[in-house]
Formats: structure tokens, sequence, C-alpha cells
């Protein structure tokens, strides 16, 4: 599968993701601080949903609403376009990443500033737009409180809510004493004092912002307007105080209606912070006059989105609100983090999306596909309801073929072997005595630890059992003479 | 200047839609034949399909009939830590005048005070408070210098323990109710709207919105949800109305 214009930040030397969990799983303080931030968000989130008692209609409509999107996800894109420019906004069109960066670029040098500040964004983070920006001379500031540790911790984002997750009070206060300039010098590792530390540093950043750059959680076609859910006001401060105000937003966000948003700002807060609402949600329709920017542009980026529209079970993916209670309940991410995932998307979500924006070629999106355990826990809560262990499933396949042509697999030498073997019951008599003959000889332990290349692959994190001394068919002509109709059950070779 | 990128993308939808056989309505959704490229009634098929889609959901969790509206809201609205006084129409400017005062006595300046706020909510301010006007627009700095701000709103929500401001009379452009450390609302009852279906409702979506549930907050540090980021630390709400006397949730 290729992804015509799908490219992400390949996370430098991005290693296949058994390889990136190997050294996670080894990380005791990353799982120390995953796990307790996973299970204090899961219990919430459960008391939160409970509330609601049609939480599994209000679901269905949302998987409706979306579905009947991308079926007609032409004209609602039209639809937006043409409301977001009567409104006085402009749009703009980005096949791939390195196009959306440049119209940013160049929307930042015609503001005639060399800095932007920056909401929290997934679409921005997968174009790599702060790095192209970089590149260019335009500085980008993140100013949501865990968007600010990772960068002042030059780290990479792990969780789609909570960038980093993976880091614990005490780890924050590190960072901000060494990195953040200006930390007061008692800093402790409360967290209201942290928040405090963030809040001064980005003050006057806010205050004399000429651009802001966003995301958007929604965008309503009927209407044009663009809708941002948050918390710490900084979106609010990004979206207002600017004089030029770009959003980036996928073609995947957009909704029909308005009144859509009695569905998904039901489902979204509660799934994500588990609360009732998040503090702030802000909503503008292109320019008003004396309130906000006075210039605002609308990025539409497609970036191999199309190219998941064209998969049958995977295009279900582009349903998703990035609430992220799929990675909270999920035991595969609650023990390796987001890192291992190398890519801006982690967890269940990310195992089907990031190989469908980026193609299954390169060994670390051939490996996504099997960083789950397919134990649904994701699916059960997905407030759009993807089915993520069918689209993970649907992947392996498209892995696996293509993969076959290309070179050789034990894997498959083995299962072609055995097919012969198992079709011919003189050859499978044969093989059984081998097996335990060489079982008899070779093995005392009864489980075998390590088997040698090219099987090796099978025993690196399991045993396999010893061959038994006998097989159920040699017992079976043993003490039945062989007038038994284990004999006659198979075809005549 | 992104007319091709645009026609791209345009295409590879098109293409994509066809090759999984959809017209309308998903995977679930009746497939009436491919669509052809410029299909003439693409908006009137999209607009028929969008009207028959299956909403099951409750519109309203709360009876206006069964419940107490304005109760559950005050309820809500406190559980994300705002401050919530319950007060009849004629306590208003008391209430507001003691809460304003308290809160220039602990951070001293000026309050600000949008375009349409009702003379009789501030009738009874003491002398040493001042007043700051938004004519001419203020700058981010002197917003920024504000003991606080005082406004009204265009709708609550109790379900959620919201406040819609739509930035209209009484409550000011945006970045009025933002830079402040300290924002004050006033909730008429009547205005508090059960649930967010029926809010909606009654926005006008043309409006710049800004929704507010508590104060400034994040959940960025071991998930925990701690109060005051960037936004007001302290939102104080008076809820207004008939004779329901009064008190502080």
């Amino acid at each position: 599968m290729t992804a015509p214009g799908g490219s992400m930040p390949t996370y430098l030397g991005m290693p296949s993701f058994p390889a990136a969990a190997r050294t996670a799983v080894a990380d005791s303080q990353l799982r120390a601080n995953l796990t307790h931030a996973t299970r204090t968000i899961r219990a919430k989130r459960a008391g939160a949903v409970a509330e609601l008692s049609d939480w599994e209609e209000l679901r269905q409509a949302a998987k409706a609403i979306k579905d009947h999107t991308l079926a007609h996800l032409d004209t609602y894109l039209l639809r937006l376009e043409a409301n977001v420019t009567r409104a006085g906004g402009h749009v703009h069109w980005a096949v791939g990443a390195d196009e959306a960066n440049a119209i940013v670029a160049g929307l930042v040098r015609a503001a005639g500033a060399n800095g932007i500040v920056k909401v929290k964004s997934m679409a921005t983070q997968e174009t790599g737009l702060n790095e192209a920006l970089a590149a260019d001379g335009i500085g980008a500031l993140e100013t949501d409180l865990a968007e600010l540790i990772v960068q002042l911790g030059h780290d990479r984002p792990s969780h789609i809510l909570v960038p980093a997750i993976h880091r614990n009070r005490a780890e924050i206060r590190e960072i901000f004493r060494r990195r953040m300039p200006g930390a007061p010098a008692g800093l402790t590792d409360e967290p209201a004092a942290l928040a405090a530390a963030a809040r001064a540093h980005l003050r006057q950043a806010f205050l004399s912002a000429q651009v802001g750059v966003s995301g958007a959680n929604f965008a309503i076609a009927e209407t044009g307007s663009l809708v941002v859910v948050e918390s710490e006001g900084n979106g609010r401060m990004c979206v207002t105080l600017p004089r030029t105000l770009i959003s980036v937003v996928g073609i995947e966000k957009i909704l029909p209606s308005w009144r859509d948003l009695e569905v998904f700002l039901a489902l979204l807060p509660r799934s994500s912070t588990a609360e009732r609402m998040n503090p702030y949600t802000s909503t503008w329709t292109g320019v008003t006059p004396g309130d906000g920017p006075e210039d605002f542009h609308l990025v539409l980026l497609d970036n191999g989105r199309t190219s998941a529209l064209a998969d049958r079970t995977g295009r279900q993916a582009l349903r998703c609100i990035r609430c992220s209670a799929c990675l909270n309940v999920c035991p595969v991410y609650e023990r390796v983090g987001g890192h291992a995932y190398g890519s801006p998307y982690p967890g269940p979500i990310g195992a089907i999306i990031s190989p469908q924006l980026r193609g299954v070629t390169s060994p670390a999106d051939a490996s996504l596909p099997y960083a789950s355990t397919l134990c649904g826990a994701c699916y059960e809560v997905c407030p759009v309801a993807i089915n993520i262990p069918e689209a993970l499933v649907h992947l392996r396949a498209k892995v696996v073929d293509a993969k076959r042509e290309k070179n050789f697999s034990p894997e498959r030498a083995v299962f072609s072997l055995s097919g012969r073997v198992l079709r011919s019951p003189r050859l499978l008599a044969a093989a059984q005595r081998a097996a335990a003959a060489s079982g008899r000889l070779v093995f005392r332990s009864g489980r075998i630890r390590r088997l040698p290349p090219p099987l090796a692959g099978w025993t690196e994190t399991r045993d396999a059992p010893v061959p038994p001394p006998e097989s159920f068919r040699a017992w079976w002509s043993r003490t039945r003479g062989g007038s038994g109709p284990p004999e006659r059950a198979g075809p005549r070779s | 200047m992104s007319g091709t990128a645009r026609d791209q993308i345009l295409a590879r939808i098109r293409a994509a839609n066809r090759a999984v056989g959809l017209t309308d309505g998903g995977p679930d959704g009746a497939a009436s034949g491919p669509r052809a490229e410029g299909y003439a009634d693409a908006d009137a098929d999209a607009d028929a399909a969008y009207a028959a889609l299956a909403r099951r959901y409750l519109r309203a969790h709360h009876d206006a009939a069964a419940h107490d509206i304005a109760a559950l809201f005050a309820e809500r609205a406190a559980d994300y830590r705002a401050v919530v006084e319950r007060v009849p129409e004629s306590g208003l400017a008391p209430a507001a005048a003691r809460v304003l005062a308290t809160r220039v006595a602990a951070a001293p300046g000026p309050v600000l005070a949008p375009a349409g706020l009702p003379a009789g909510w501030l009738a009874e301010l003491a002398a040493e408070i001042t007043l700051a006007r938004d004519e001419p627009p203020l700058s981010a700095a002197e917003l920024d210098r504000a003991a606080g701000v005082v406004t009204g709103c265009a709708v609550a929500v109790a379900e959620t323990g919201t406040i819609i401001l739509d930035h209209g009379l009484r409550q000011g452009r945006r970045a009025l109710t933002l830079v402040p450390d300290f924002h004050l609302v006033i909730v008429r009852e009547d205005q508090v709207a059960a649930d967010l279906a029926e809010a909606f409702a009654r926005l006008d979506p043309a409006r710049p919105h800004t929704l507010i549930s508590g104060p400034s907050a994040t959940s960025d540090i071991e998930l925990i949800r701690v109060e005051g980021v960037h936004g007001p630390r302290t939102l104080h709400v008076l809820l207004a109305g008939g004779d329901q006397g009064s008190g502080a949730m």
C-alpha cells in the first residue's frame, strides 16, 4: 500500500514496535508514571460516561454522522470552503505535509512575523510544522502545558491528549528548573505551582503574539465555524489575541451542521478528560470585526487521509475525534507508553492510523498492526465506535500481502511445509516419529527455550513444548491394532 | 494558488468513495450507485441523507418541569470550582458590589465593564472601584492590568455547568473575558437551558462563542485536574432569579 502525499515526521531511526517496546518496558519509572495516570483517568471516565443513560445512542449517532460525512466529504468540504470564505476567511488546500507547512510559512512571512504561538494540534504534529518553520527561521512556541514540557525537555509527545504523560511531577519540575527561562527559584513539584510557572512564562508571548496557529476539533460545513476544545485557556489566547490566525485541519474533521455539536460535545470531554465539559471551548466563523484576528486562514490537509478513505475497513479510523480513551484503556499502551509507536498518533488508534497515512512499507509501520492483544477494550470505549481490532486484523493482512513477494519468510516456509505434511497421513506419521525421537534425545526440561534460526523468532517470547514421546495416532494404532478410524479419517495419499 | 491541490483532493475523495461503492450513509447506509464527478444534485443528495440519519439519543436529559434547572446549573458549575451564589434580582447590585470590593482589595486595579452592561448591576459599587470601558479598545497590556471583568452571558447549560458567551452586548469582545485573572458572570435564571442541545439551538453560529465550565484548568500533569493556567483563575457566578433566596454554594 502506498499513501500518495502521506508523510509524517519519521522519528529518527524509528525502530519497529517490538524493538522500541523492549526498551520502554525495561524503564520502570516510565511504567509507574503510565500506570498511575491511565488508571486514574479510566475510573473517572467510567463515572462520567455512566451519567448519561443514552451514551450508546449518542455513540451510534456520532458514528452515523461521521460515516455520512465521509461518504459526502467532497460536498461538505466545498460547503465549508464557501462558508468560511463568505465569513471573511481564506481557505487553502494541502495534499501533503510539506505543502501544508509551506503554506503556513508563507502566511507567517506575509504577516511580517518571525514567530508563532501554537495551540496543541495533532495535524501540525503530523506535518512536523515546528521543524519545518524552524528551517525557515520561524520560531514556534508550544503553549499547551504538556507540549511545553515536551518542547522544553527536547522530548517527543507520547499521548494524544497529554503529550507529557510519561513524565511525573518531579521530572517536570526538573525540566522547568533547567530549561524554562525565569523559572521561580523555589519551584516545588506541586501541579498547581508548575501550572503557575507555565502561566508566568507564556504570559508575555501571548500578549505580544502576531500570529497564532491552531488545529480544530470540528469544522462545521453549514456555517463555516471552527471549534477548538481545550482546558487551559492557551487555545483561547492563540485564537483570540494575534492579528493573524492560521488553522491547519485534517479534511476528516468536518461535521455537516452546528446541531451536531450537541452530540460531539457530549462525547468528547467525557471520553478524553472524563469531564462533563472541558473548561473552555471556542468557536469562530471567519473574522468578526473588532473581536479577535483580522486575518483568518484555514488550511485543509489530506496527507494520506484519502488513501484511508479508499479502504472499506480502514476508513472507519477517519471517524476518530482524538479523545485518547483507547490509549488509556489499552494494556499494551499502559506498559510501553507512546514513544514505541514511532508516530504522533500512539496507542490503538495510532496503530491503525499511522500505517494507513504512511503505508506499511517501513519496519515500524509494518509492525504497528501487531502492537495489540486484540482484547477489544479500545473498541468498547471509543465514542465513535471505531472497531479497532477489526481494522488491526485487516491491516495485518495488508502487511502480509506487502511482504509476500519480497523475501524469504521462515513463517511462510513452515506453514507451507506443514500444509504438505498435514495433507498426507504417511508424511505426518513420519514427522511425528521424527519429532518424538528428537524430543527424547535433545530436550530434557520439558520445554524448548530456543529454536535455531530461522525459527528463533518463535521462541523469542515463548517456550515451545517438547513433542510427546508418542503421538495420538501412534498410540491408537498400537492399542487398537490399526483397525480404528483415525487412519481412515483423512484422505489417502 | 492551491487550485491544483484542491482538485486533487476532491478527485481522490470521489475516487475513494466510488472504490468502496458508497454514495451515502457510510458502510451501513443504502448505496444507490456510484456518484459521478460533479454530480448535479450532490448537495440535495447529502442533505436528504443527513436528514434521514438516526438520532436515538435523548435531546434532553432533564425535564424542566420535574427538575430545578437553576439549582442543577448552580451545583454543576460549582463542581468545577466556580464560585456560585444564588441571589434574588433585588440582591444583585449589593452582591456584585461585595464580590468586586473583595477582589479589588486583593488585587488592585480597574474593573472592566463591557458595553451594554445594565447600569443597575453595578449601582451599588463602592466609590473607590474604578470601572474601565473598552472604548476605545484597550490594549492587551491594559487588559492584563485589570483587577477583573464583570459580564453577562448568552446562555448557560445546567447539565454541564457551562456558561456560554456570544460576545455581544453585556459580554464584550473575547479578549475582555480572557486576559484578566478574575471573571464575574451574572446569569439570569431564564438564561439557563437544561441541556446542551437546547443551549446550542439558542445560539447564532455566525457569532464567536466561548463555552466556559469552571476556571482555567489543566490535566496535563499526571492526568489530575488542576485549576488555574492561562484563563481567569477565578470564575465567580451570580445566578439571579425571582425570589429564590440567596446563599453561597
